[in-house]
Formats: C-alpha cells, structure tokens, sequence
C-alpha cells in the first residue's frame, strides 16, 4: 500500500489510476442520482439496498460468482420490490431497518459457511478501491452508462412525482411505474458505490454530496451538477489523502463528506439571506 | 351557460362505502362553487371522480361533456394531501415547473414560452419572489400561494381546489379567497373550492355543494343552508343560524363547522336551549 511507495508521485502507481478511474467513475453515479434520493427522501431506502447488496455479494461467493454480480442481483431485484411496495415499505423506518438488519444477517450467515470468503468481507463492507483492475473499471463504466440513460429517460416525470405525488397521479403519470425504475437506478449505483466505499459507507458519496449541493443551491440542474462534483471532488481528495495518509481510503471519503456536509450547513447558517444563483433551465 | 360538471344519476363508492347515491347535478361555465360537508362526506372523493383517479359505480359523470380523463390540461388541481418534505430545498420556480410536461419522459427542460407563462402566472398570484426562494424556507401562506398558482398554470378552465385553507391563519385565508376569486373571474374558470367553513366564502361563492350522508345538494345559500337540508345531510338535528351576515350551523348546541377563526364573535346567542 501506499506507506512502501518510494516515490511521491501516487500516479506513478497503476493501482492509484486505476483507483482514481473508478472511483471518479462510481462518485459521478453516485452523486447525481444520490441527488434523487435525498430529493424524494428515501436516503434510507438506498441504505437498506447496500445491506441487501451485501447479503447478495457473500451469496454470489458462497455458489462461486464474483461478489459484484451478486451485489447487481440482490440489490436490483430489492429495488424493484421496494418500488411496487412504493408507499408502504420504501418510506417506512421500521419495515426497512427490519428489513436491512435481515439482510445483513444473512450476509454474515453466508460468509460463515464460506470461510475463504471472509478475508473480503472488510472489502466489501468497506471497499477496497486500491485492488481494482481494469476489467472492474470496464464494467463500472458500462453500469454507469446504464444507470445514467435510465435516469435521463426518466428524470423529467421522477422530478414531478417527487416533488408533487398527489398532481403527478392527476396528470396521468405512473407513479408505480416511475417508483420501481428509480429504485433500480439506486441499486445500480449502490453497487458501484460500493465497490468504491464498501457497503456501510455508501451514504458517503450517495447521501453527503447532494445533501451538501442542496445547501449550496436550489436549483435543479446547479444542486445535480453541483452534487456530482462534490461527489467527484471527496473521491479524488480521499484518494489523494489516502495515499499520503496511509489511512483507509473510505475512511478519507467518509471524513471529507463529512466535514464537506458540515461546512455547508453553517455557510447558510452565516448568510441566512443569500442571494440564489440563477441557474436557468437548459 | 354551458355545462362544465354534470352528474347524472351518479353513484361513487369508495372501498366499498357509498359516497354518493344517485346524485344528479350541473356545474355550470364561470360558477365558484363551495363544496363543504363533514368530514368524510367525500368532498376530495368527488374531485378524484372529476379527475379521473375513480369510476362512478353506476350512473355517470360528464365533465366537459365527457367522461373524465387522466391528465385533462383543462383542469387545474389543488390536492388536499401535499406532501412537502421538509428538507426540500427546491426554489418555487422548479417546483411549479415540474408539473409543467411533467409527464412526458426525458430530461426536464422548460421553453422560453413555459418560463414566461410561469412568470406571469407568479405575478398574478402576487409571489413573483417566491420563484427563487427554496419551499422549505416558506411560511404554510406562501406556499399554499405558490401551489394556487401552479394550480391556475396552463389556463385551465376547471380548478379544482381542496381545502386550500386547511393550516393557513384567518388572514391568509382571506388572502387565498380573494385571489382564487379575482384570478379565476377575470380568466372565467369555473371553480369547485372545498372548505371546513362556510362564512369566509359567503361573499365569493355563486352555489354552495353540500355533501353528506350519500346525498349531494348544489344551490344557493339560501336553498341548501337550511334545517331541513343539512338535517338530511347530517343525518341528525340541525339548525341553522343567521346573525350579522354569519350563518352558524349548529347541532345540539354546538357550531358543528371548525370555530378556531371565530374567536372574536360572540357565541352566547348560539346555544340551543331545550
């Protein structure tokens, strides 16, 4: 790791580019749809999904998959259901944390009986970025692309129905429809979020940067591209620290979304009449 | 006159509870119509009906002169449940736009033509400067002003409106009627307002549509806000009191419509004495 380097330069290093490529890759995803999350307030839902992921990723292990396939599986098919259920379960505490709890739980059953597993069960708990290779980085990609058209196809009716469910219903828009499409979209980029932060952390670069973009701006299209650079900017940053640190580089994300979030909250505070940007509608 | 809501012999059940029976009645172009009722008389059922979220279970409901489509421009809604996150950071401008196309698919994106039509729309409404402001940092007055006037966006020629005064102070509430009345007489739209109480729209409304116990009765005050009428409507004895321009209707002594606004207004001559 980075503590043996005998250069200072970090992208002498083929695992730090390849770090650097994914992470920038997955924190894009991340902070642009994780804007939708925070939008329709289903944060929590999107925590439950990594917990399902991971139950889906020891799975895959235990029957010889790689994890993340397992991780793609569990969380689609989780989304989908929490989608129909919409109302009744995706915004209801109780039956999500049973739910993610569960989940956990069986992934912890799956790795007892795949004992060679648990050396990766830090992995994908809480990411390990500096193993990725290129073909992670290929498939990243490709399900980044995905996630991203999806999300472009719907965007327009999925603001509308997260801002007004009642109207949108009126107006003739599939709410259920709209529902499940977005929760897959979120498991999409759980499990690229994952690979990057591990599970546990996913809120560090799908909750953190949009949370920070919306105290930053009120518009739309300022809050998604201000998220998704936020998103872009704690990776690099983590990546960069980690590796002069020595410290775990999810651990390095977590902080500076932390610190980023914090920081947002008392510039409003400061200036509690700040003058709105205009972003206008493209 | 041309008929906008007609109900003919219409029947509407909601989970399996008769909310109207045989109901026969017409709206007609320009009216502002007060639909008031107890709560549960199915005053948001009806307006679900008109937009065609329901089926009548028998008989029929014509608006327009045909039967109730999802998704009808002419009709502009302002639902009862709205549900705003508190953390919603959003300016006023992208919330009202989202209902703008907001159901065709792809990335949102507003024309020269819908930006001027929302400005316009703001200033009618008197909350050009709530287009910038974030909704979470609006007052319950604000925002209620803010979704009146995406309700009137897209110059419908139906607004259906239910309860826009619930959790809005006196003030406010008299501000709301004046300017769903103003707006809708100078655009002609026809109205359908539902409310808790009766006194605050005495001066703006045309007819008064009274809902309850299954039965529906659209008239003047003076036809529908009597004894006889609301003690079939109620389904128990009611009476009806007028003084100083108010109508209080009471039911066993007690002013059965919410009173928090009426503080100021004596209610030792209401009491019903036995």
């Amino acid at each position: 790791m980075a503590a043996t380097s005998v250069t200072t330069d970090m992208f002498a290093y083929e695992f730090m580019n390849n770090a650097f490529a994914a992470a920038s890759i997955a924190a894009a995803v991340s902070g642009i749809v994780g804007y939708f999350l925070v939008m329709r307030g289903q944060t929590f839902a999107g925590h439950a999904l990594s917990h399902i992921g991971f139950a889906g990723a020891t799975g895959a292990g235990l029957i010889g998959l790689a994890p993340l396939w397992g991780l793609l599986g569990f969380t689609l098919v989780a989304g989908v259901v929490m989608g129909a259920l919409s109302e009744r379960i995706s915004n209801r505490d109780i039956a999500i944390g049973i739910v993610l709890s569960l989940a956990l739980g069986f992934g912890l059953l799956f790795l007892h009986y795949y004992t060679s597993f648990a050396t990766q069960a830090t992995a994908l708990l809480f990411g390990n970025v500096l193993a990725v290779d290129v073909r992670t980085i290929a498939t990243l990609a490709v399900l980044g692309l995905i996630t991203l058209v999806a999300l472009t196809i719907i965007m327009r009716p999925l603001i509308f129905v997260s801002l007004q469910p009642e109207l949108a219903e009126a107006k003739g828009v599939p709410l259920r429809f709209v529902s499940i499409v977005f929760l897959a979209i979120v498991a999409l980029a759980v499990s690229e979020c994952a690979q990057i932060v591990g599970v546990l952390l996913v809120f560090t670069l799908m909750v953190g940067p949009p949370a920070t973009a919306q105290r930053l701006t009120t518009g739309l299209w300022s809050g998604l591209f201000c998220s998704a650079l936020v998103a872009l900017g704690e990776a690099w940053l983590g990546l960069t620290l980690a590796f002069y640190t020595d410290w775990p580089v999810s651990f390095c994300i977590a902080l500076l979304s932390g610190l980023a979030y914090f920081a947002s909250l008392s510039t409003l505070a400061r200036r509690p009449h700040a003058p709105v940007l205009d972003h206008r509608h493209g | 006159m041309t008929a906008v809501v007609e109900l003919d012999h219409a029947t509407i059940k909601l989970g399996g509870r008769s909310i109207l029976a045989d109901a026969s009645l017409t709206i007609q172009a320009g009216e502002f119509i007060g639909v008031l009722g107890p709560n549960g008389a199915g005053k948001t059922t009806l307006m679900r009906v008109i937009l065609g979220l329901l089926s009548p279970s028998a008989g029929s409901l014509r608006v327009f002169g045909r039967t109730p489509q999802r998704g009808n421009t002419d009709i502009g809604y302002l639902p009862q449940v709205r549900t705003v996150l508190p953390d919603l950071r959003v300016r006023g401008v992208d919330f009202i736009g989202s209902s703008l196309h907001g159901e065709c698919w792809g990335l949102p994106s507003l024309s020269r033509h819908d930006r001027s039509m929302i400005e316009e729309t703001l200033e009618a409404v008197g909350a050009r400067e709530l287009g910038h402001r974030p909704l979470s940092e609006m007052s319950g007055g604000e925002r209620q002003r803010l979704l009146l006037a995406q309700a009137v966006l897209g110059q419908p020629k139906l607004l259906l409106l239910d309860e826009p005064l619930i959790s809005l102070d006196a003030r406010h509430q008299e501000i709301v009627i004046d300017l769903v009345h103003k707006v809708c007489r100078e655009r002609g739209i026809t109205v359908l307002f539902s409310a808790h109480e009766l006194n605050q729209l005495l001066g703006t409304l045309d007819r008064v549509l009274y809902l309850g116990n299954g039965q529906a009765v659209l008239g003047t005050v003076e036809e529908v806000i009597t004894a006889p009428v609301l003690s079939r409507l109620y389904g128990t004895d009611i009476q009806v009191l007028r003084a100083k321009g108010h109508i209080f209707v009471m039911s066993r002594g007690r002013d059965i419509e919410v009173t928090d606004h009426q503080h100021d207004h004596s209610h030792g001559g209401h009491e019903r004495h036995h």
